[in-house]
């Protein structure tokens, strides 16, 4: 690809941004704000972030980790932890005496301290845990988010933690634009590194360890590398998600979230940033939106629809996936990316069509 | 000695959960051992078996209940493999894996929406919900019989996998899928009775487990089978003895906490006891020793 080509798709991906966020901000404008299509949008952008994160380590480094929910509680922790304003510290931390943290640091910097909380952890956790392998790694992570999730339950850290009770009246956001900043932000960020030469050696590391090492490629450096960055991105996932929900408990981060963004990554594509990000608006708006009429009894004149109950679009939506996954076993996007040759792929496809049909018609 | 004796009703509740445990890590460690899947759902199943039970003892004599209770676990692991995991046969192990995780939330979405996600009752099962005291120890007569029970069940399957025909055709297929293909073992059948023999002691195991619970509700397997696969890693995974040793040692263990008021704790400290042994002896207290070759 030469320079001019090169520049001529920047330009064309920069617009497409620019034309997404102007668009988002008109929505906003004509919509009310408690449309169902905002709430996907918040929850969508910010399960994309997380699940590019998780992209990184399983799809492109090819280390199968479940502790992802785990970073996420670290994340939102930490960022709930040092933005709830002072004057609410007494009625949040209502049984430890007002907490013993007592100063506030602003939004973005709370956001990117609740990344680095996360990647020191990740840190930490990784020199141990990187030298498992496959199965044997995705359990031991898997374990260590349930010990997290304890650890920050525990009465002892009350004063900070606030315990097994709720954390709230942090700041939080009202508008759509700005998790999709973020979200935005940072998976342009792993993308840049994705394309990096550590990015290259992640991928060199996913197909074939041992050629990996023998091409002079430090392994436990570059899965220490990617195991940190994608916590950090997981962390900041976390933090956006305790502003969305206004209120953040330990207790939700179960090890059901983990799968729950596991399945968006392979719906999308192992080793696909579009594919996460585009399947993970695709399983929100689905899960919460396009399938909510099943949740309602409905009536056909004096006829009660079947089946038809609170709980039944859920079971719709697991078929859904079990389809997908045993069907489409690479997912939506495989390990391709989503670009402007994809939708002129798209537009030749679907001339070629039509063509073909207008042809036969004048046969 | 005082130790033993004021703790007496946590070990004793160990032993018991130690056994529980001990029957779902079976099946967990079976079909790692010959598919190299880890069975999210498995732990589901489980959680299905003690719905069956509230549901079909409400309405059935308990005689009947329970061996249909075993019947339908049974059949619900064969479908599951055969729906989800066998056209899967041939695809790259990251994506069987998937199918479990897909059928574990079918499962606990389907069990969300039959019950409304409310928790139901789990029917006292005659004699074996009984009060017994053990020295200065109150009990269920269920604490005492499921460690017994476990006993004589794994003994029983492995007299099955050293001495019978199928189950030699098991050890010959986790050792090498495609060669014991190609000497003529039907892989399919071995792995169906795989399912069965697992789904089978899941549902014993959930008799006894949810025995000493008031109730059941969708997500009340999850717990008990990621323990149950700890176990299974912990012992060693693939390894049958070392998946009842596994489990017994953290039953015990965690009820110990438990009984040392570090409830908080008591999930944790399981996983934090994995992670040492996985970490000093990578494939587990029993497992074999893999050696990658280039």
């Amino acid at each position: 690809m030469d320079k001019l080509q090169k520049r001529k798709k920047l330009i064309i991906t920069a617009a497409a941004l620019a034309a997404l966020f102007i668009i988002l901000w008109v929505l906003e404008q004509i919509l009310p704000a408690n449309a169902m299509l905002f709430v996907v949008l918040k929850k969508g952008a910010i399960y994309a972030l997380v699940a590019v994160s998780m992209n990184l380590l399983n799809g492109f480094t090819g280390l199968f980790s479940l502790g992802q929910a785990g970073f996420m509680l670290i994340g939102a922790y930490t960022y709930a932890i040092f933005t709830i304003p002072l004057e609410y510290h007494d009625s949040v931390y209502q049984y430890f005496n007002g907490g013993i943290i007592k100063f506030t640091v602003p939004v973005f910097a709370a956001l990117i301290m609740a990344g680095a909380a996360a990647a020191i952890f990740a840190y930490l956790i990784g020199l141990p845990v990187l030298r498992l392998k496959s199965d044997y790694l995705a359990i031991a992570t898997l374990g260590f988010a349930e010990i997290i999730r304890a650890f920050f339950q525990w009465d002892a850290l009350g004063p900070v933690t606030n315990g097994s009770n709720l954390l709230r009246q942090y700041p939080s956001f009202t508008s759509v634009l700005f998790p999709f900043a973020v979200a935005g932000v940072c998976i342009l960020l792993i993308v840049l590194l994705i394309n990096s030469s550590y990015g290259r050696a992640f991928k060199a590391i996913r197909d074939d360890e041992i050629a990996a090492e023998a091409m002079g490629i430090n392994l436990a450096k570059h899965k220490q590398l990617s195991f940190t960055i994608s916590s950090f991105f997981a962390g900041v996932g976390g933090a956006l998600l305790a502003m969305y929900q206004t209120t953040v408990q330990a207790n939700a981060f179960k090890s059901a979230m983990t799968y729950e963004i596991l399945l968006i990554v392979v719906i999308g594509g192992l080793g696909s940033v579009s594919g996460s990000v585009l399947s993970s608006f695709l399983f929100i708006a689905a899960s919460e939106w396009w399938l909510r009429f099943l949740d309602a009894d409905t009536y056909i004149g004096a006829f009660k629809v079947p089946l038809l109950a609170s709980g039944f679009r859920k079971v719709v939506f697991s078929v859904i996936i079990m389809i997908v996954v045993l069907f489409y076993r690479n997912g939506i996007m495989g390990d391709k990316e989503l670009s402007a040759e994809t939708f002129g792929g798209i537009r030749r496809f679907l001339r070629k069509r039509l063509g073909r049909r207008k042809e036969e018609v004048t046969k | 000695m005082e130790f033993i004796s004021s703790n007496l009703q946590y070990i004793l509740t160990g032993i018991s959960v130690g056994g529980q445990y001990a029957l779902i890590a079976i099946g967990y460690t079976m079909v790692y051992g010959i598919l190299r899947l880890i069975n999210f759902a498995h732990g589901d199943i489980f959680m299905a078996a003690g719905f069956m039970m509230v549901y079909l003892s409400a309405t059935l004599p308990m005689y009947i209940a329970l061996p249909l209770v075993v019947l339908i676990t049974v059949l619900l692991g064969f479908v599951v493999e055969r729906v989800a995991y066998k056209p899967l046969r041939n695809a790259p192990r990251m994506s069987i894996m998937i199918s479990a995780i897909g059928v574990s939330y079918f499962l606990q979405n389907l069990a969300w929406y039959v019950t409304s996600g409310l928790a139901k009752q789990y029917p006292a099962i005659p004699w074996i919900s009984d009060s017994i005291s053990i020295g200065p120890a109150t009990t269920k007569i269920v604490t005492v019989i499921t460690p017994l029970l476990t006993i004589v069940l794994v003994t029983a399957l492995v007299l099955l996998i050293k001495h019978t025909k199928i189950g030699m055709a098991m050890r010959a297929v986790s050792r090498d899928f495609e060669t014991s293909q190609c000497m003529g073992i039907k892989i399919n059948f071995v792995i169906s009775i795989t399912f069965i023999i697992g789904s089978f002691l899941a549902a014993v195991g959930s008799l006894l487990y949810f025995s000493n619970y008031p109730t059941v509700t969708p997500i009340s397997g999850a717990m008990p089978g990621l323990k149950a696969f700890v176990a299974a890693v912990f012992g060693g995974i693939g390894s049958i003895p070392g998946a009842v040793v596994g489990a017994f040692i953290i039953g015990i263990c965690e009820n110990i906490i438990k009984g040392l008021g570090w409830t908080t704790f008591s999930d944790a400290f399981t996983f934090a006891l994995l992670i040492i042994i996985l970490v000093a002896k990578p494939t587990g207290l029993f497992g074999e020793k893999m050696t990658d070759k280039v």
